[in-house]
């Protein structure tokens, strides 16, 4: 997985609440059976005019040309709820957003950015929409940065501090693959099970 | 120390504390299908990684499978076919026990599972589907994760997990007629919003609650995840150990005993503290029905759709609401016409909801022009509907017969009810586009859906009950 620190970027706001993970990547878009192959199907339903087309519609915010390389999503609270599909953090990641900004975060969303080098930045609503009202001034110069090493974002010449458990936050920061991570605990993992297999034996088919 | 049910759970579990309030936690059951599993099964086997334990893994065909008579691997689903053939492949290669198109337990994971006595009081059960927080109504620890963390457990045996807040939602009071554990968990998220459990893991406790059947109990904890819950869970008794008892994978015989006794223990303690408690009197409750978008926004059936003040909604996504489903604030519920009704999914498909809604279904027609689908969850379950008649009831009624699946719970890319048709549906979700492109949902209890369905528009099931 890549490292993340630091990014400054141009942030796009999609201010609304409950974004679902259909609406991230509709599961008419995934396709076949991977995780890439995802990006031209993200917001598949917001972004073109036709269901499975491939117009764009001019009024989505990713559309518009002030926001090309958009970076970073300024979002609404219980971001990607609903299904627990990766492919919608799989589809983000590869379109090249980096960092979520929401107040909430469904918990399986939440763990898949981690997992995946996106940076979910959980900040208070009225906070979101100040950075996206100073971002949509200008939104090709007004960019947002996101410092993870300080855990902070930087817009408009305001500096939010932002919480992540230090587990979560040294996985990004080092880009370390959890699965290596886990398994250099294997005698403790056999330790553990030996006793468990004694105690509760019918758990072990 | 007093302890929730939720911290016996973890820390029978704990491996390893890994700073933070991340632990390392041993997992006890993994389940997959062919929707998210098969991308999990096939990244592990390029990265070379094994399955730690594949006996103690489970795969099912479930989501893309079709669900017409006579299927077969083929799907209505473009490139649906490539799943279901390379998650057989792929799971059978590491030695995992498949529910495959044609065997006769295969079904939705979270109906499966209890069904089959997979799921068991005190362990933890992961799969790469948001819904799996059903099944800590055995008394598990159950949630939803990603495929990554799905590839982590099957190398691993364990997961990462961030430790979650406690909540306890009491649900006290007799149920009225017509009151379904559907409606109770409408009714929590409804009043404490679809983020409400974010942070928590939620147990279900209070006098309803233990009322209700195994089946009921399943229903409640399903929506677990709509109220944004790291899952939901309720204590193990009486009725979850006859429920498994004999169940072909739960232990058998002595060792059933043994292990009974051991999960009597699971239970919260007296005195115990909780981070957040709610307590919702179940008496005053009606039958419930969404009107919007978002599992929060249901009402009594019996009522109207909300003002914007009445709402609890954003004005912008109040609107959005209002104008996805073609709603006016003010127009009754029970006034609406519907297009179509649909009986099935991990939330409300099982025999006991087949036997409610059959009984409202006995003797009468749904109303012309109405579409009626019923599914049953597994195919154990269908079975079972055939020897007591009730497939009989529902062709009767009007209603399509199927073989088991997700089906028209979520729309994978094949069949749909059509561009702004009104369905009521004994689903989980009623997000835009979920049963299909711009499709609108109205979720509700299996028998709020027959009686709508004989009535052609929502209904009051204890209206159509009373006609009888
Ligand atoms: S029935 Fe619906 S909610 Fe349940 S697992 Fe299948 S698609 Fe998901």
């Amino acid at each position: 997985m890549e490292k993340f620190d630091r990014l400054t970027a141009v942030a796009a706001p999609l201010l609304r609440d409950n974004i679902d993970t259909d609406a991230i990547i509709p599961s008419r878009e995934m396709k076949s059976v991977s995780k890439t192959g995802l990006a031209a199907g993200l917001f598949a339903g917001w972004r073109y005019t036709t269901i499975g087309g491939r117009d764009p519609d001019p009024q989505f915010v990713l559309n518009k040309p002030a926001y090309a390389g958009a970076r970073i999503i300024l979002g609404g609270s219980n971001f990607g709820c609903g299904s627990s599909r990766e492919h919608a953090v799989w589809a983000l990641h590869e379109y090249g957003v980096r960092a979520v900004i929401a107040p909430t975060f469904s918990p399986i969303f939440f763990g898949n950015c981690i997992r995946n080098g996106i940076v979910p930045v959980r900040l208070p609503a009225e906070t979101i929409a100040a950075i996206a009202a100073w971002v949509e001034q200008d939104p090709a110069r007004h960019q947002v940065t996101v410092d993870l090493e300080a855990q902070t974002v930087a817009a408009g010449g305001a500096l939010q501090r932002f919480e992540l458990d230090d587990e979560p936050r040294a996985m990004l920061l080092e880009g370390l693959d959890a699965i290596d991570l886990t398994l250099k605990q294997r005698p403790a993992i056999e330790a553990f099970r030996n006793r468990d297999q004694a105690a509760r034996p019918w758990i072990y088919l | 120390m007093a302890r929730t049910l939720f911290d016996k759970l973890w820390s029978q579990h704990e491996v390893l504390t890994l700073g933070g309030s991340v632990s390392l936690i041993a997992i006890d059951r993994i389940f997959l299908h062919e929707r998210t599993g098969s991308v999990a099964l096939k990244s592990l086997r390029q990265a070379a990684r094994p399955v730690v334990d594949p006996s103690r893994v489970f795969c099912t065909m479930d989501h893309i499978v079709d669900t017409l008579p006579g299927r077969g691997d083929d799907t209505r689903m473009p490139g649906g076919k490539a799943f279901i053939v390379e998650t057989r492949e792929a799971a059978t290669e590491a030695g995992i026990r498949v529910f495959d198109v044609r065997d006769p337990q295969q079904g939705i994971v979270h109906v499966i599972s209890p069904e089959l006595g997979i799921v068991l009081p005190g362990a933890t059960v992961v799969c790469p589907d948001s819904h799996t927080c059903t099944q800590g109504a055995m008394g598990a620890l159950a949630w939803g994760i990603g495929s990554t963390e799905a590839e982590h457990a099957l190398a691993t045996g364990t997961l990462r997990v961030n430790r979650p807040k406690t909540m306890r939602v009491r649900f006290e009071g007799p149920l009225a007629p017509g009151v379904t554990a559907k409606d109770l968990t409408l009714a929590l998220i409804s009043r404490h919003g679809s983020v409400g459990g974010n942070g928590y893991a939620v147990e279900f406790a209070g006098s309803a609650v233990r009322s209700l059947e195994i089946e009921a109990r399943l229903t409640l904890c399903n929506m677990a995840t709509e109220f944004s819950a790291f899952t939901g869970m309720i204590a193990p008794d009486d009725k979850t150990f006859e429920y498994l008892r004999g169940r072909r994978y739960a232990p058998q015989g002595e060792l059933f005993e043994r292990a009974v006794a051991q999960w009597r223990e699971l239970v919260t303690d007296e005195g115990a503290r909780f981070d957040r408690e709610i307590t919702i009197d179940v008496g005053e409750l009606a039958p419930m029905i969404t009107w919007g978008t978002s599992p929060q926004h249901a009402v009594p059936v019996t009522g109207a759709v909300p003002t914007l003040e009445q709402s609890g909604t954003p004005r912008e996504a109040y609107e959005r609401a209002l104008t996805y489903m073609g709603l006016e604030p003010g127009t009754r519920l029970d006034q609406l016409a519907i297009d179509a009704a649909f009986i099935g999914s991990c939330t409300n498909s099982r025999i006991s909801d087949l036997r409610r809604a059959a009984k409202i279904l006995e003797g009468r027609k749904v109303a012309p022009n109405v579409r009626a689908i019923c599914v049953p969850g597994s195919m154990t379950v269908k079975r079972q509907a055939e020897a007591e008649g009730l497939d009989q009831v529902f062709r009767d009624a009007g209603f399509e017969w199927r073989e088991s699946g997700c089906s028209m719970c979520f729309f994978a890319g094949g069949e749909s009810f059509g561009t702004r048709e009104r369905v009521v549906s004994s689903t989980n979700r009623n997000f835009e586009s979920r049963q299909g492109p711009e499709t609108r949902t109205h979720i509700a209890s299996p028998e709020t859906v027959a009686a709508s369905a004989i009535a052609g528009r929502l209904a009051d099931v204890r209206e159509i009950a009373a006609a009888a």
